[in-house]
């Protein structure tokens, strides 16, 4: 037992204190953060644009059709390039466009935090939109015509009766697309930057003992996801409670 | 009712095809300001789809409807400010589940109207306490009954001081007990000099308040006529079986 104990003694010190290692897990981890935050931001503002096209297109085709053919032909062509962006997207793995981004379309840039955030915050957009998409959807058609028989025209129907209660219906969901996005950002190290699953990495490379820097790396990937999960919970009992 | 100045609604030849399916296929009907129009006619006859097309919630495909004699199916209309005038009563009540009831009644004056929130505020109030529900001003759509919220439907309507009321079968989605507290505030309405248009199977409202009820079957008018003769001595063979099944 205690034999077992000095062991597991000496891998930790040498994973994780020698050299400061615990610095690298420590500057991973930010790298990951700092990534997915703002990959989510930038997946939600691409999100909600894509989404908005999308379901005015859908819902006023044949009233532009017939009242307004140069903002119907406009939406349209708008509409055709979300639904090429959407399928290409969500048709291609994130590690290829990861790649694609770092080694063709930025090959001149250094900064790979940069080109990750555009990488995957692009990637997200194409999931968040159809979430928003379908949470626009999901409200009744009568809330709608409510609207617009008060007198309030299509974009004021959105920001005052629509979106608000989407809002409501996709917090949730959207708040598991930042879990799935956290996770996701591990390929980080294809492109050679240092996120916590490449410090973990790095680690094994030095000490030859891969046990304990990759463990270490899945609990720290786990204690955030069910931070966040409780939390994504805890929000969706608030929402419920206050459904009126 | 006087009938002799210039209509108020003027529909001519009004067409209305989903795909191949035609579901109004040439209505034609004048209201004068002040009247209560009731429109009859069995499922699928197209009465709804006609009402909607009045606030153009359904794009006509063919023919004009003329309001205060503005062409509304012309490309240049403004369509947003027809609506203002045109206040719709829906079946499913389409309160804003996300607001308050005084809210649900100020948003459209407030910010379509420019009132000030004490002024939309005072409106609503006004009406609420006509319709009984001054002490609910404060509660969500979801804490009132079918009957208060359609009450509620019919004023936040009325808030925005609209020329016409258009009446999608209205008490259609009520249990039976309520049915009369929401007739009871429109025939209140119909009083008061409102010009309605409504769409109900509600026969015993259209011989009290109606001005004229009218049967709709198939797309066409089949027949109008005042309440007593349209009950008493219906022309058409396919109002007289209609009527046989509804009365």
């Amino acid at each position: 037992m205690t034999e077992w104990f000095e062991k597991f003694k000496a891998d930790f010190v040498l994973n994780f204190l020698d050299d400061d290692h615990w610095m690298w897990l420590l500057e991973g981890l930010g790298q990951t953060l700092l990534i997915t935050f703002f990959a989510v931001l930038l997946g939600i503002a691409i999100g909600v644009v894509i989404a908005i096209i999308r379901s005015t297109f859908d819902k006023n085709r044949e009233t532009l059709k017939a009242r307004n053919r140069f903002t119907y032909g406009l939406l349209a062509f708008f509409n055709a390039i979300c639904n090429i962006y959407l399928t290409v997207i969500r048709g291609t793995p994130v590690v290829v466009q990861l790649m694609i981004m770092y080694f063709v379309i930025f090959a001149s840039s250094t900064n790979g935090t940069m080109v990750a955030v555009l990488a995957f915050g692009i990637n997200s957009g194409a999931y968040v939109a159809e979430i928003f998409r379908s949470g626009i959807m999901a409200i009744d058609k009568g809330q709608f015509e409510a609207g617009r028989s008060l007198g309030f025209n299509y974009i004021q129907t959105m920001i005052y009766i629509v979106v608000p209660q989407m809002f409501k219906v996709v917090l949730p969901t959207l708040c598991n697309e930042f879990i799935v996005l956290l996770k996701e950002t591990s390929i980080a190290g294809y492109v050679g930057i240092e996120d916590l699953t490449k410090a973990g990495d790095l680690i094994r490379g030095r000490t030859f003992s891969a046990f304990m820097p990759l463990i270490a790396v899945a609990i720290i990937y786990l204690a955030i996801v069910m931070l966040f999960t409780w939390l994504v919970g805890k929000l969706e009992r608030r929402l419920r409670n206050s459904d009126h | 009712m006087t009938t002799d100045s210039q209509p108020i609604i003027k529909v001519e030849n009004l067409q209305k095809a989903f795909g191949d399916l035609k579901v109004l296929q040439g209505i034609d009907i004048e209201i004068q300001k002040g009247e209560v129009v009731v429109v009859i006619g069995p499922s699928g006859s197209g009465k709804s789809t006609f009402l909607r097309t009045l606030n153009l919630l359904e794009m006509p495909t063919g023919g004009k409807i003329i309001v205060d004699g503005v062409d509304i199916t012309d490309k240049s209309a403004n369509v947003n400010l027809h609506r203002q005038k045109m206040g719709m009563v829906f079946q499913q009540f389409n309160l804003f589940p996300h607001m308050t009831v005084l809210k649900n009644m100020t948003i459209a004056p407030m910010k379509l109207l420019k009132k000030s929130k004490a002024e939309a505020e005072a409106k609503a109030m006004e009406l609420l306490e006509k319709v009984g529900l001054a002490d609910r001003a404060d509660a969500y759509p979801s804490q009132l009954s079918g009957g208060q919220k359609q009450r509620v439907a019919i004023v936040r309507a009325l808030c925005m001081e609209p020329e016409v009321m258009l009446f999608d079968e209205p008490t259609s989605a009520l249990d039976p007990e309520m049915v009369g507290e929401v007739l009871e505030v429109m025939k209140q309405l119909a009083r008061d000099n409102m010009t309605m248009v409504v769409v109900t199977h509600e026969m015993g409202f259209a011989k009290e308040v109606g001005s004229r009820v009218v049967f709709i079957d198939e797309g066409v008018i089949m027949e109008e006529n005042n309440p007593a003769e349209f009950f008493e001595n219906p022309k058409s063979e396919r109002l007289q079986s209609f009527l046989a099944k509804v009365l």
